[in-house]
């Protein structure tokens, strides 16, 4: 009953568009061909040029000594740039950590969060758009924005601490969140879950709404309570927009950058730095672009592997 | 089920409630509390962060232990505003930004819309292949060809004008173009509009081609009109990121004058701890945002919906 649509990722759906051509091969397909190419063209140069050549890029100049700006050509280093990574550059194991740290904690609160707003939201009640779009307002706040003005809060004589400090009767003297290497990732990971977390209510509300409602009226005529209809119609009704969830949050956690960037360059001592971060810093501001391409294909593997495993749980549930 | 599935990306019903829960009031209340919470929990920095544009900075601080923090209380003024505008020549950020995102969505509609055209409804040599390698673009994060892009893009040749003359040189670095031709392709959008275009009977074109309609035509005065909700929800998808733009134009555009507003207001944050000021700033980019989503609010939610599940 499962069609390709409802498995997840737009590869999975390729073959349905693949093979639903315009129509037979007909006369003057020579002439058509010459058309296609012509309307093809403009998006395949583009992404040839941008996309492409900057992936093979990155695993070429992974391998070589290049400097952003450097009268000398590249030479080929062989490993020598992952094994500077994983031996001799510490901060780079930290911002492993750290990243790995962010999202094991980002993705099950934010995809678990994102499901109770969805399943709030999505009650017959009076005025249950108004909260839709409030939740909603964050993610289209920029992520530049959201992060300079949690700096805010989170100063020591911030807003936050303000708060805490009157709901507890001003028995809390307040800290400075973002210059204690305990609690600065933590505080970044709120704020982050805080801006993005209204994007997977809707898929999460998007998903909900796939379920026909004939399942959860046979489900009421049987007897079942509200618990039961959750458990064993809308939760296994769920599973492809789950794995969808999980791996969209996953691959955008490990990404994790402008919030770093603008709150906390990576400290204090790198208790904040992560993979991309670090790959800007190599890369760009230090200038060692092989490097720096070396760092981004290993967040890319770890991309991939997570990729894979989505597959994997999308093919053998089905 | 199968209706639900083949039903293309921008037609999707609004997302109305639906599902196990119907109103009952002895729970309802229950909801609305939590619902309540959320929204403050929400709006809470929106509220202050808007509310503090118009105070000096003094009374921001002196406000933070109280609930006037979020009310327009107290000496409230544009000073704030029109200090920014005159520190840093925030009116050409925002020029910079609008012109990138603008040709960015603009350009991106057009070229994705035929790419997604030929792949979804034209026959010719090496159309799955050339569709298998567009899909598998997708799973690779933009973070991680940044760095070596900024290596690609500063050797990549350029036309610049010197006086009158139109002369050829090397490096993309600090220019428009840099910000706006590597995000114009985009092989999500490419998916998008094939998807909607296939769903579109094709038995139009075949009656087009009789009439002696020309392929372009065919996309531009048949299939290009119906196709509508594509269209929107493409514009809304790319639009965000591009006007959002940070990480790219840090490492691209060092000169001044052709900043976006996203870098130009960490540059002024970083020089700048005059917290009524950097709140005027983050409002003024942010207003104009938030204005049109609330006024398209259905459009963007039903195009982040067709994003997700349906693949």
């Amino acid at each position: 009953m499962s069609t390709p649509l409802q498995q997840g990722t737009p590869a999975v759906a390729t073959a349905r568009v693949a093979a639903e051509p315009g129509g037979r091969r007909r006369r003057r397909s020579s002439s058509r061909s010459a058309a296609a190419y012509g309307m093809v063209a403009p998006a395949a140069v583009l992404l040839l040029l941008f996309l492409v050549i900057p992936v093979l890029l990155a695993f070429g100049l992974s391998f070589t000594n290049a400097r952003l700006i450097s009268p000398e050509p590249p030479r080929l280093v062989g490993a020598d740039n992952f094994v500077r990574a994983f031996t001799a550059d510490p901060t780079f194991l930290r911002s492993v950590l750290n990243t790995a740290l962010f999202a094991l904690v980002v993705v099950p609160v934010q995809a678990g969060l994102g499901l109770v707003m969805a399943l709030l939201v999505n009650q017959k009640l009076r005025g249950v758009t108004a909260y839709r779009v409030i939740f909603f307002v964050p993610v289209v706040t920029s992520i530049v924005v959201v992060s300079i003005l949690w700096k805010f809060l989170y100063q020591g004589d911030g807003l936050i601490n303000s708060v805490i400090n009157s709901l507890t009767f001003g028995a809390w003297d307040g800290m400075a969140w973002l210059n204690s290497t305990a609690t600065a990732l933590p505080a970044i990971i709120v704020l982050s879950i805080w801006q993005a977390v209204g994007f997977h209510m809707i898929i999460w509300l998007s998903g909900l709404q796939t379920i026909p409602e004939e399942l959860y009226e046979a489900a009421r005529m049987d007897g079942a309570t509200p618990r039961q209809q959750f458990r064993n119609v809308t939760w296994p009704g769920l599973r492809p927009t789950m794995v969808f969830i999980l791996v969209t949050i996953t691959i955008a956690a490990l990404g994790l950058f402008v919030q770093i960037d603008v709150m906390t360059q990576g400290g204090p001592v790198n208790a904040t730095t992560t993979l991309v971060y670090h790959a800007v810093r190599r890369g760009y501001r230090e200038q060692q672009v092989g490097y720096g391409a070396a760092i981004s294909l290993i967040f890319f593997v770890l991309v991939l592997a997570v990729a894979l495993v989505q597959r994997r749980l999308t093919r053998d549930k089905d | 089920m199968a209706t639900v599935a083949t039903r293309p990306p921008g037609s999707r019903r609004p997302l109305e409630p639906r599902g196990p829960h119907t109103a009952r009031p002895a729970h309802a209340w229950r909801s609305y509390l939590l619902m309540t919470g959320l929204a403050v929990v929400f709006l809470f920095p929106l509220v202050f962060m808007f509310v503090s544009s118009f105070k000096p900075d003094a009374q921001i601080l002196s406000d933070v232990d109280s609930p006037r923090a979020f009310l327009p209380v107290g000496d409230l003024s544009l000073q704030n505003y029109a200090d920014v505008f005159d520190r840093v020549p925030v009116a050409r950020f925002l020029v910079n930004s609008i012109l990138v995102t603008v040709l960015i969505v603009g350009l991106g509609l057009v070229v994705n819309s035929m790419a997604g055209f030929a792949l979804s409804r034209m026959q010719f040599r090496g159309r799955k292949i050339l569709f298998t390698v567009i899909i598998a673009t997708l799973i690779v994060p933009f973070e991680t060809i940044a760095v070596p892009m900024v290596y690609w893009v500063s050797k990549l040749p350029t036309l610049v004008f010197e006086g009158f003359v139109l002369k050829y040189d090397f490096g993309w670095l600090n220019t428009y173009q840099v910000q706006i031709i590597p995000f114009v392709a985009n092989a999500f959008s490419i998916f998008l509009f094939a998807q909607y275009f296939s769903t579109i009977p094709t038995s139009l074109d075949e009656a087009a081609r009789i009439d002696g309609a020309g392929w372009f035509t065919i996309y531009r005065k048949i299939v290009a009109p119906l196709a509508g909700p594509a269209f929107a929800t493409v514009a809304i998808l790319t639009f965000l990121p591009a006007w959002n733009a940070y990480l790219w134009p840090l490492m691209t555009v060092q000169q001044e004058t052709l900043r976006p507003v996203m870098v130009g207001m960490q540059y002024f944050f970083q020089l700048n701890t005059a917290w009524g000021e950097v709140m005027a700033y983050t409002s003024l980019i942010t207003l104009p945002v938030l204005l049109v989503f609330l006024a398209f609010q259905r459009a963007f939610v039903s195009s982040i919906a067709a994003s997700g599940v349906k693949g």
